[in-house]
């Protein structure tokens, strides 16, 4: 039998916290043969990052311990001194990271942080070793390398800055690359660039690679082999598609129960609840259809026509406008009672500004906004107020969405009093229901926030939301911060609450799967226009602008069986909306190709979508 | 609202060893200045003219000054004044700084700019110079010199409270706040300022200490409280006078000075490790 | 030129005329005449009415307002009140004494303090790092009066290694005699600041990601935090010590004092005890300007270290 390349045996790492040792990864054993990837996958605090930190001796020495073995290519790993594994660390296992915005040095030209490498493990002089370094560039596809070559980091986009990284892990040809979470933090269209430069490279350099990642959908992408980690432990591993059909442990089957798989919801005409599962048994119930919630007879509870927000960008001596952010452009939609509609599209696109500007968080430049009928521009600050209580918002971090000193209680029941619905006392007795409506039990008003999980503290957030009785809910990315499992659970609680009170969800979200399993309509954002609406089914089926299907194609699907699809490698960017300042947006037409099925027309506007 | 921040202040002494030591320090010190009317063995003005530059005696435990002068009543006195000008002046910055640097921070665009220009102005204008041609122009009475140093660190305290309302202001619980129809003034005293007191406090502390040495400089230039009255800096003056053959009548309130500035700061640094990670932690 | 420096360049001429004008409000709102308080409280109606002539008092104060500004700007800061000589004359006489001296305390302040900060940051919370941060603790509670005082009883007065008043000319030995010791005093109490706020930024730094990443490459341990963090490290250091001059030059004036040397800090003194107004007025210009190069020189530093700031 050959010598794994990576074999791991008994890991156990342990934190010391309070002056006591605790184990984050226990009795952890795995091998990376070679040529192969393997994908640990796992929820936050499962212990997979801190497996890789470990492999590479990165954690801090005096608050961890690691034990166990170790082995690369059969040579053990612990017992070697901090200068040979300073030899084998960016030579013999690279190492890619989460964070491409914040992996790179700010003061050091990206050619020279990709050519360091070479300088300290093959002891090249600095002009060769940049030259080899730019051939990594073009390697990893960044353009105009030669050019770009001793540009400072902020002048790269997250997607080239991540293609940096790479280079920099490729530059010694590694045998092992660990790349910990390496698309987690990059858009979708992004994302499938990188998973398929990395899947290319290694086949032409002949590298094992460790994929550390949250992603069922990544993991059918690119592993051959899995090992799925909950507090610690391993609870499973083997062949990915095995994996998928026939996982045995509880929590695995749990996992992917929760997973929304995109193209699932075929057949299906209104939003389904996710399955529970039991993850001590692995058994899941059969998710019951939502009730109709909609009365298309009914007036919209809000209509937006022709909804513009843009932002000066001041430069220069005098601070003249230079420049303007077209975030949201020209957007019109409709929402009516009990329904859901989902805005979705990549970062930058003004999925976020329209939902801001819609509660006038943000100040609008044009369009009307008319909610309940009325133009919401025409309220002065008493009348805006009014109108707050009628419509709310959730945010994406449930950490940072909460008054770290205040007991939330009272953070639930201050609106309540603010607005002079009931009296403290009063005001008690509904935080109570509230907890109660969100799942949480209502002894829970004397802590404090950080006592409260993250998904907890997303019920939070929408208690504190339902406490002014709203009609409209605006959630912008709110279960995108939350692990696979929390997140079934707060949409199901999403979905039960429209079903009890008749909520209306502005749904923004860049998780197409999530949005196809919760929205009755979608519509699609790109460089603040939208660019396709519709009913779900018929985005999901029938998808006709070009963007919105390079969208759905990018999403990584959580099945084996589809086989790995060659997506090509393109380095296209996502495009800023930045214009001149006497930039004026062309005008749009659109098509309706079915009811309620709008497209905008792109024929001839070949200059706004990449070929 | 104080509850919290006073409790992670608590919190904080009970990891940190030396903040214990300077608050030890301090509290003596406060409790002799205290105690100054009752425990001084002289009266700090009172001139024994057989008994001039004299060593350390029974009588005189610290010796006495070119006048006969007691230098231990006068170092016991001189505490209160140096303490109370440095409470009062920095609790006066305090106060109007911190709410310019939550309104600026708060309100941001323009008036941010403006306002913490001049702030930067202010604080790169050395504090010392302004502080002593306020004190000479306006005359060295109490009420003056109080003024005079609490102007010079307006612009410090303003920008201690302007970072972390920027910071806290854009956290999604504050824009929640808005989106929940709070008014402004609700949310910058009831959300913000809870959130950001205890690093205020921290602060205050090590300004104290800047106030105090501000004082007794002011003191040695010769635009401290008019003489008699015994405060520290205008002893070292005195002495200083005399430095040739009595150099212990420097040092002694040079030494008051050092301690009581020393024990402030460590106070304080050990306060301000001990507060901001809990700030950060709680992201 | 870039716009970055550009702006810089058109705030300082704001700040300029900003101070100038309080300045000019400064001397003429406070309470009480300036002739009365030249000369005294028994003066006669008539000196005073001479005084506020000669002052230019008696004018329009618009035109006292534009005459200060246009003076002010041409270098013509009017005559002093005691000496009779030009005020620009008096200050430029004793400027380069204050420069060497700040110079001279900035060199050993950044000499000693950012190498101490690099290593207590590195060494954070073992006996290394506990020893520098109090020892940095206790040089950052030092009056700059009281540490002079120290340096003086013990060099100049017990051992005579130095002189006790500093003298004007001579040999190389005998200027550098006359600038160590107040220099050593200026520049201890300066390095202790350094060493803190090294510490503090290097400890921020070395946290970072891009850290983890040159570490996750090979690079030696001296290599990531020379080169990775220190580089990172300068650009809050510059824009703190740059905040930090005013205390530097409020010190300076201590220090000076204490070992009798000429400088800037002394003419203010002389100017405040003998109510020289005019000189008075000439200082806080001059003082203005040295803040306002000053500050151009941090913005220029911190353009030089940090990419992200458009300096080309």
């Amino acid at each position: 039998m050959t010598t794994p390349v990576l074999a791991i045996e008994n890991l156990t790492v342990s934190f010391r916290a309070d002056g006591q040792w605790r184990p984050v990864v226990q009795d952890l054993s795995f091998m990376v043969n070679e040529r192969e990837t393997l994908a640990v996958v796992g929820e936050s605090g499962s212990g997979k990052s801190v497996t890789a930190l470990s492999i590479m001796r990165l954690l801090p020495l005096a608050q961890s311990r690691v034990e166990g073995r170790i082995a690369l290519d059969g040579r053990d790993l612990p017992p070697l001194s901090e200068g040979e594994m300073r030899r084998v660390r960016g030579n013999e296992i690279a190492m890619i990271f989460q964070e491409p915005m914040t992996s790179l040095n700010p003061v050091l030209t990206v050619g020279f942080q990709v050519a360091e490498a070479l300088i300290y493990h093959r002891g090249l002089a600095r002009a060769q070793a940049e030259a080899d370094a730019l051939r990594l560039f073009d390697r990893v596809r960044i353009p105009a390398a030669k050019s770009r070559f001793h540009e400072y980091p902020h002048r790269f986009s997250g997607g080239m800055r991540q293609r940096v990284m790479i280079a920099m892990a490729l530059a010694c040809r590694p045998r092992l690359l660990i790349a910990d979470e390496p698309t987690t933090a990059l858009d979708v269209t992004i994302q499938a660039q990188i998973l398929e430069l990395v899947k290319m490279l290694q086949e032409e350099e002949g590298m094992s690679v460790l994929f550390i990642t949250h992603d069922m959908g990544v993991v059918a992408e690119i592993a051959d082999r899995v090992v799925v980690m909950h507090r610690g432990r391993a609870v499973e591993q083997g062949e990915t598609t095995r994996l998928f059909t026939q996982a045995q442990a509880p929590y695995t089957r749990a996992l992917l129960a929760a997973v929304p798989r995109l193209g699932s919801m075929e057949g299906q005409s209104r939003p389904l609840r996710f399955p529970v599962v039991d993850t001590a048994t692995g058994e899941s119930d059969t998710p019951s259809p939502t009730p109709d919630t909609v009365d298309p007879a009914d007036r919209p509870l809000l209509e937006v026509a022709g909804l513009v927000t843009r932002f000066d960008m001041r430069s220069g001596l005098l601070s003249r406008v230079t420049g303007r952010v077209h975030a949201v452009e020209d957007v019109s939609f409709a929402l009516r009672k009990g329904e859901t509609l989902a805005l979705v599209g990549e970062s930058g696109c003004g999925k976020s500004t329209t939902g801001r500007s819609i509660l006038r968080l943000v100040p609008p430049s044009g369009g009307r906004i008319l909610f309940e009928g009325t133009d919401i521009a025409t309220l002065d600050r008493r009348g805006l107020v009014a109108m707050r209580r009628r419509m709310q918002m959730i945010f994406q971090d449930p950490f940072a969405s909460l008054n770290p000193r205040k007991r939330v209680g009272a953070a639930l029941a201050e609106p309540i009093v603010v607005h002079g619905l009931a009296g403290r006392e009063e005001a008690r007795a509904r935080v109570a229901e509230l907890l109660r409506r969100v799942g949480l039990d209502p002894a829970m008003a004397e802590r404090f926030p950080h006592e409260f999980s993250g998904g907890q503290r997303q019920r939070l957030c929408i208690a504190r939301a339902l406490a002014l009785e709203p009609r409209l809910i605006v959630a912008d990315e709110a279960v995108s911060a939350l692990d696979v499992s929390v997140k079934a659970q707060v949409l199901n609680l999403m979905l039960d609450l429209q079903a009890e009170l008749g909520l209306a969800y502005l749904f923004i979200s860049h998780d197409i799967a999530v949005v196809e399993r919760v929205s009755h309509r979608v519509a699609v954002m790109y460089m603040g226009e939208i660019v396709e609406i519709g009913p779900r089914a018929a985005i999901f089926g029938d998808a006709r602008h070009p963007y919105t299907r390079r969208l759905m194609a990018a999403v990584p699907v959580p099945d084996p069986r589809r086989g790995r699809i060659r997506r090509g490698l393109d380095a296209d960017e996502i495009r800023s909306p930045i214009r001149a300042p006497d930039f004026t947006p062309p005008p749009r037409r659109y098509t309706e190709v079915s009811p309620g099925h709008v497209v905008q027309d792109w024929g001839t506007e070949r200059e706004r979508l990449p070929a | 609202m104080t509850g919290t921040a006073t409790a992670t202040l608590l919190r904080a002494f009970n990891t940190n060893k030396t903040s214990w030591a300077g608050l030890i320090v301090l509290l003596t010190v406060v409790a002799l200045a205290a105690l100054a009317p009752w425990i001084a063995p002289h009266d700090p003005i009172e001139q024994d003219i057989f008994a001039r530059l004299e060593g350390p005696s029974a009588l005189y435990p610290l010796g006495t000054d070119q006048f006969g002068r007691c230098i231990l009543s006068r170092l016991l006195h001189g505490a209160r004044y140096s303490l109370f000008i440095g409470i009062a002046s920095t609790l006066a910055a305090m106060l109007v700084g911190s709410l310019i640097g939550m309104l600026a921070g708060w309100y941001g665009g323009r008036f941010d700019v403006v306002v913490m220009q001049a702030m930067d102005v202010l604080l790169a204008f050395p504090a010392l110079i302004l502080g002593l041609i306020l004190v000479a122009m306006l005359g060295p009475t109490l009420p003056n010199i109080i003024l005079a140093i609490a102007a010079t660190s307006v612009p410090a305290f303003a920008r201690i409270a302007r970072a972390p309302t920027i910071a806290v202001k854009e956290r999604e619980y504050v824009e929640a706040c808005r989106a929940l129809g709070y008014s402004d003034a609700r949310i910058l005293f009831l959300h913000i300022l809870p959130n950001i007191f205890a690093e205020i406090l921290v602060m205050s502390s090590l300004w104290l200490a800047s106030a105090i040495r501000t004082e007794a400089s002011l003191a040695f230039i010769g635009l401290g409280l008019r003489p008699p009255i015994p405060t520290w800096g205008g002893m070292i003056r005195e002495g200083f006078e005399n430095i040739l053959d009595s150099y212990w009548l420097a040092m002694a309130p040079g030494v008051a000075i050092l301690v009581v500035v020393f024990a402030l700061n460590l106070l304080g640094d050990g306060l301000r490790d001990a507060v901001d990670p809990k700030l950060k932690g709680e992201s | 030129m870039s716009t970055f420096i550009a702006r810089r360049f058109a705030f300082a001429l704001v700040t300029l005329w900003a101070v100038l004008t309080l300045v000019f409000f400064i001397v003429r709102v406070v309470p009480g005449d300036p002739a009365q308080v030249i000369l005294g409280e028994q003066a006669t109606a008539d000196a005073i009415a001479a005084m506020r002539t000669r002052l230019g008092l008696d004018r329009p104060l618009g035109v006292q307002y534009i005459e200060f500004l246009w003076g002010a700007v041409r270098g013509d800061w009017g005559v002093s009140l005691v000496t009779g000589r030009p005020v620009v004359q008096e200050v430029l006489a004793v400027l380069p004494w204050t420069i060497e001296l700040t110079l001279a305390a900035l060199v050993i302040g950044a000499a000693a303090g950012i190498p101490l900060g690099v290593w207590a940051a590195v060494n954070r919370n073992r006996a290394t790092d506990y020893v520098i941060r109090l020892a940095s603790l206790l040089g950052l509670s030092f009056p700059a009066f009281v540490s002079g005082i120290l340096l003086l009883i013990f060099f100049a007065i017990q051992l005579r290694w130095a002189p006790v008043m500093s003298t004007q000319g001579g040999s190389f030995s005998a200027w550098l005699g006359a600038l160590a010791l107040p220099a050593i005093n200026l520049g201890l109490i300066m390095a202790a600041y350094i060493t803190r706020v090294t510490r503090s930024a290097m400890l921020e730094v070395l946290g970072e990601d891009y850290v983890r990443t040159a570490r996750a490459k090979g690079v030696p341990w001296r290599a990531v935090v020379w080169r990775h963090a220190l580089r990172n490290a300068l650009i809050p250091i510059i824009t703190i010590v740059g905040l930090y001059l005013g205390v530097l030059i409020g010190n300076s004036v201590l220090t000076e004092i204490v070992f009798n040397r000429p400088g800037l800090g002394k003419l203010i003194v002389g100017a405040l005890n003998q109510r020289d107004y005019t000189l008075l007025q000439g200082m806080m210009v001059i003082y203005t300007f040295v803040v306002i190069i000053v500050n151009l020189l941090t913005d220029l530093a911190y353009g030089a270290a940090d990419p992200r700031v458009k300096l080309k």
